[in-house]
């Protein structure tokens, strides 16, 4: 998007599909979860549930956080049946 | 504008069909013509005439908009925005409060630049309670981003919703837009007017082309958008440039209507203005009462004028400007209190439209007809003989004035 005023789409519409990929909401985040993989039987109820689509899959299986959107809302470690996500203290780099 | 006469005969015998009819069913016919895909209302007071009326016209098949009968105001405006942004031509109708319970969606619409159409048949707020003309509920919407036109009678109530559709659609404005007609008055008042034929007001407002239109599958939009410090400024800005651009619109558009039609109304109607020593400016259907007024004192030898502003926003600030340059002092009259503010709302607007353009006749503001007083010619009268006084020296103070109050 350019950067003078008239140039910017009428309405503050967004006409590119899927843009919010390229938005961080990870900076929101003052706890992040922690997957202990040692007890997680790969269930899927907390990639269900996060609003923000942040559980990474690989044939069926739960392999990572995105923690460039995890916003730390804490709903996954709720929702865990294994209770095996934990949420930590996020320290900023 | 002015019509040639020729060109107004040829207007009235294409078109014209006389008839004795309220503001608030010419409105509703104005929108059965226009036939809109969508329509949400909520029936209120004095404007329960135009959804009584149009959605009857829905009932029997006159007209196929998808009316949407809602459970309040603000469902109303809510559901004129989702149908506004999937693609359809879009109106309501209000008064009062119900305008009131749109005020936080009036900023949605706008900011989102969904150009539906709201006739709005004005009315007092409570409390107390109070169901009669004035204009407290437009001046709470003067700031929303909405262009907003005043009528004088039921006629141009319906000339300018007719008008309302082609400017928030232009493609330089892509804005919603008020159309006003003064509550009771206007709405109940039956008078003659002229109805266009069905077929000239449908090819005058032509096929609707929506921009961006959610239901178009092939061009993916959002709307409503997270828009923080980052880019809201400069979306705001465009806003106030489409709002500028407007102006320009409104009076184009309004030429054109006035060929099809034999009716235009410009921005402002300067009445017995050209040489005028003393002048009244007015929004709406006091108007009427004060041409008469101004014909009394003229006859008298007074050299009295009057300039009812038609276009509220955007405010035809140098129309104002050069209508009152040769006035030696006017009085602004406001059918709405702004309190606590150093004068009404249309009165701060000609101060700024006058100090900005560097003319100045003396200016005093008077409020009048709130909550549906009576406004007699005795009251516009007092108004004239007291900035006659003014002229001669007497004191300007108070800036603030009232007319037709219980005072001793
Ligand atoms: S909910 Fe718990 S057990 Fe189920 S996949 Fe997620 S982390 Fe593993
Ligand atoms: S904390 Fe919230 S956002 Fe982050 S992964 Fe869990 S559910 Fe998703």
């Amino acid at each position: 998007m350019s950067q003078d005023w008239r140039k910017v789409a009428p309405g503050g519409t967004v006409t590119e599909p899927g843009s919010a990929v390229t938005v961080e909401t990870g900076t929101w985040r003052s706890s992040r979860p922690v997957v202990d993989y040692d007890h997680c039987v790969h269930c899927m109820i907390c990639w269900v549930f996060c609003p923000d689509d942040c559980f990474q899959t690989e044939n069926g299986k739960l392999v990572g956080v995105d923690y460039f959107h995890c916003k730390g809302c804490g709903i996954c470690a709720v929702e865990c049946p294994k209770k095996c996500i934990s949420m930590q203290e996020d320290v900023l780099a | 504008m002015t019509l040639k006469a020729s060109e107004r005969r040829r207007a009235r015998s294409a078109t014209g069909r006389a008839v004795a009819i309220n503001g608030a069913t010419l409105v509703a016919h104005a929108m059965r013509q226009i036939h809109p895909d969508v329509v949400a209302c909520y029936p209120i007071t004095p404007q329960t005439i135009i959804t009584e009326t149009f959605s009857e016209f829905v009932a029997n098949g006159l007209v196929q908009t998808e009316f949407v009968a809602v459970e309040s105001e603000h469902a109303a405006m809510s559901v004129c925005i989702g149908s506004a942004a999937a693609g359809a031509r879009t109106q309501t109708a209000t008064s009062g409060p119900g305008l009131a319970l749109m005020w936080e969606l009036l900023w949605v619409a706008s900011g989102s630049r969904l150009p539906i159409v709201m006739h709005l048949c004005t009315r007092a707020l409570s409390a107390p309670l109070n169901i009669l003309c004035d204009h407290s509920d437009v001046m709470g919407a003067r700031d929303t981003g909405w262009p907003i036109l005043f009528s004088e009678d039921g006629q141009e109530a319906y000339d300018n919703a007719i008008q309302a559709v082609r400017v928030a659609e232009h493609p330089d404005v892509l804005l919603p837009v008020i159309s006003t007609q003064d509550g009771f008055t206007i709405t109940h008042g039956i008078e003659r007017a002229e109805i266009l034929d069905d077929a000239s007001v449908r090819s005058f407002v032509g096929e609707y082309s929506p921009h961006r239109p959610l239901l178009d599958v092939e061009h993916p939009t959002t709307y409503g958008a997270w828009d923080y410090h980052d880019f809201y400024f400069e979306h705001k800005r465009q806003q106030a440039d489409a709002m500028e651009k407007a102006l320009g619109v409104i009076e184009a558009v309004g030429q054109e209507f006035g060929k099809l039609s034999g009716r235009s109304y410009g921005l402002v109607q300067p009445y017995r203005l050209d040489d005028a020593e003393f002048a009244v400016v007015v929004l709406g259907s006091a108007a009427g009462t004060l041409r008469s007024v101004v014909d009394d004192l003229r006859s008298r030898g007074v050299k009295a004028g009057m300039l009812r502003v038609r276009v509220l926003r955007p405010f035809p600030t140098k129309a104002v400007a050069e209508a009152l340059a040769g006035v030696k002092v006017a009085a602004v009259l406001d059918r709405a209190l702004a309190f606590g503010a150093p004068g009404g709302p249309l009165f701060e607007d000609v101060c700024v439209a006058l100090t900005t353009n560097g003319v100045g006749p003396r200016l005093v503001n008077y409020v009048y007809g709130l909550g549906g007083r009576d406004t007699l010619p005795a009251q516009f009268l007092q108004a004239f003989e007291d900035i006659r006084r003014i002229a001669k020296g007497a004191s300007a103070q108070p800036v603030v004035r009232y007319l037709g109050l219980r005072e001793s």
